[in-house]
């Protein structure tokens, strides 16, 4: 159990983090969201004591990480890819960390068994490829066969197999009873990995709730419908309670409906009963990346601005605007505030 | 490399033999040493110590033996004379020192420039314990070489000077001043990575330290002569190196352990600096 309360850190007068409060639950994959700059690594660092915060706690099942006796047996942490000296090997890396714990050589072997560099791990660090590194970081998680683990970004530079296998330990590992904290920039990675979501931007929280709650909330169903008398078809749809909002003409030529509030079969019956032509009928569900997209692109550090980032249009306004708003009014108060925020509005 | 993972977590992590129950100094000193010995920049270092250190002591007492009453050489002789370990120890240390203020930097800056220090201090993260496992392996690995070296430095060299002048360890203060050697050499180590610690970057720790043992004692040379000599004096290492000298020369204002107290003192505030920012700074 990792317990964050108001945590603030900030680099001068840039702020990274500000005023974040969550817990992450055993049991489970707790998926750590946010885009880039959001202040990810920075609060894994707060939590992990490698950086001291300007004002708030982080705690590990009650205990600030310095008080750990023997830490790596309770928490393991992979933060950047490949922080090993190119000269030495990854054995003698994890050998001297094993030996910080009072850990028998013998675990060493059982960790790079565990990733499968044992034929490797005796040459120096230097040439290996991303993948690799980021393997040894995972053994370097698992040494001490912590209870909590704190990974940052995993998956950067796997490949697809690598990518599963790393999936499947998280879930395995959570399975277990253990604590699995991890961070990404990818929604649909951590769609597929995480059981609970904790959503940042710009340092503060944005959402926290289960991925299937998150992804309920942000699907958004619409239905595009084009037709040469779109004009006539969109007040056919307002009558009968549906809402027909025309799309630009560059959309693929002209004519073009988002339909929502109405399935596609319903659109298609209104169409013939009136003789309208249709060129297309489409039932679309927005992909879970545009929704959150959509909810982080207020704080999104490298500025895109919200309009550039929406693809479904003026849905985008409000979606992005309210969780930020909703956001910074909680700040420092209560996580269940902001938890209820995202596409409460569709 | 990656055929060989299993896909599916058959990747079970194997359970942990039962706890230790109490991790100690010595296991962080273990780690530390681990770290020490298997890059090879300390390797290669030690080396060229050894290297430089003795040939230059071989070099030099030969050159003064092959020379001796030359021209222009009465001046020389006579301090050789006066103080022949001194002069053996001297002539290779000079130089030899210069690897030991490297590697003293590269202990601690090559953990911050490879990202390193991180893991050092998720494992460790009671800094101070860290910091004081690191300068305790680092010292006792240069106070055993540097010994060892200079020794080899003082048989070599007294054996080429022998027909000159006649040296041996039973002469007064000759062994303190052999022993003196590795002593100097080892808190010039601490010095260096101290120096490391605050700066966190390795070329310009190096360049630092190396202001500070060769650059510093010219300069303050420059100073008018009165309190110039005072402030020399004081330096560290112009204070240090009177550990390794067996002769009080005339106007020496430090005997050779206040010497060595002096230099120890300004290796403790560098350190202790160091590690109160290494405390509070961000890893």
């Amino acid at each position: 159990m990792i317990e964050a309360r108001d945590l603030t850190k900030r680099y001068g007068d840039k702020t990274a983090v500000d005023h974040l409060s969550f817990n992450v639950e055993p049991g489970r994959v707790t998926g750590f969201l946010g885009p880039n700059g959001a202040g990810k690594s920075t609060t894994m660092r707060l939590i992990l004591g490698l950086d001291r915060p300007q004002s708030g706690t982080a705690t590990i099942d009650g205990r600030k990480y310095a008080d750990l006796p023997q830490p790596l047996r309770t928490v393991g942490a992979l933060l950047e890819a490949k922080a090993m000296h190119p000269g030495r090997s990854a054995y003698n890396h994890l050998l001297f960390l094993a030996q910080t714990q009072g850990l028998p050589r013998s675990r060493v072997d059982q960790v790079l068994d565990l990733v499968g560099l044992r034929e490797v791990a005796r040459k120096r660090t230097g040439g290996y490829s991303l993948g690799m590194g980021q393997r040894v970081g995972i053994a370097v998680a698992m040494l001490g066969d912590p209870q909590v683990l704190l990974l940052d970004e995993p998956v950067n530079g796997l490949d697809p197999e690598g990518i599963l296998w790393i999936r499947n330990l998280m879930k395995h590992l959570a399975s277990e009873g253990r604590t699995i904290f991890v961070s990404s920039h990818l929604m649909n990675e951590m769609a597929v990995t995480a059981d609970h979501l904790i959503v940042i931007g710009r340092g503060k929280l944005i959402a926290e709730s289960t991925t299937q709650e998150f992804i309920e909330r942000s699907s958004d169903k619409y239905v595009l419908v084009r037709s040469p008398d779109a004009a006539r078809l969109a007040g056919l749809i307002g009558a009968e309670g549906g809402k027909a909002e025309p799309q630009p003409a560059d959309n693929g030529g002209p004519g073009l409906l988002r339909v929502t509030g109405m399935d596609a079969a319903r659109v298609g019956e209104l169409a013939a009963a009136d003789r309208v032509v249709l060129h297309e009928l489409t039932p679309r569900l927005a992909s879970l990346e545009e929704a959150y997209m959509e909810l982080t692109a207020d704080s999104s550090e490298y500025g895109v601005t919200a309009g550039q980032t929406a693809p479904t249009g003026d849905g985008a306004a409000p979606a992005g605007t309210e969780p930020a708003a909703t956001a910074s009014s909680s700040t420092g108060s209560s996580t269940t505030a902001s938890s209820s925020t995202g596409q409460d509005s569709q | 490399m990656t055929t060989t993972t299993p896909a599916a977590p058959a990747a079970t992590p194997p359970a942990v033999p039962a706890p230790i129950h109490h991790v100690g100094f010595g296991h962080t000193m273990l780690a530390e040493w681990t770290k020490i010995r298997s890059v090879r920049s300390t390797v290669w270092t030690l080396l060229l110590f050894l290297i430089i250190t003795i040939g230059f002591t071989a070099l030099f007492t030969w050159l003064t033996e092959s020379h001796w009453t030359g021209p222009n050489a009465a001046a020389r002789d006579a301090t050789v004379a006066a103080n022949p370990v001194g002069f053996i120890l001297g002539a290779g240390i000079g130089l030899g020192q210069l690897t030991i203020c490297v590697l003293g930097v590269l202990v601690i800056t090559t953990e911050y420039s490879t990202g390193v220090i991180r893991s050092s201090l998720l494992a460790v993260p009671k800094r101070l314990t860290m910091l004081a496992a690191k300068v305790a392996v680092f010292a006792i690995l240069i106070v055993i070489v540097a010994e060892i070296v200079a020794f080899a430095c003082f048989f070599l060299g007294s054996a080429i000077l022998h027909s000159k002048v006649a040296v041996t360890l039973s002469d007064q203060n000759v062994l303190r001043a052999v022993l003196g050697a590795g002593l100097y050499l080892a808190v010039l180590g601490i010095l260096a990575l101290a120096v490391g610690l605050l700066i966190r970057h390795t070329a310009a720790g190096i360049t630092t330290v190396i202001g500070i043992v060769l650059v510093l004692p010219i300069l303050s040379g420059l100073l008018p002569s009165s309190w110039g000599a005072h402030i020399n004096a004081y330096l560290p290492e112009q204070a240090g190196s009177l550990v390794y000298s067996a002769h009080h020369t005339s106007g020496q204002l430090l005997s050779a352990w206040q010497g060595f107290g002096v230099f120890c003192l300004w290796t403790a505030v560098l350190l202790v600096a160091g590690a109160y920012l290494l405390q509070r700074r961000d890893a």
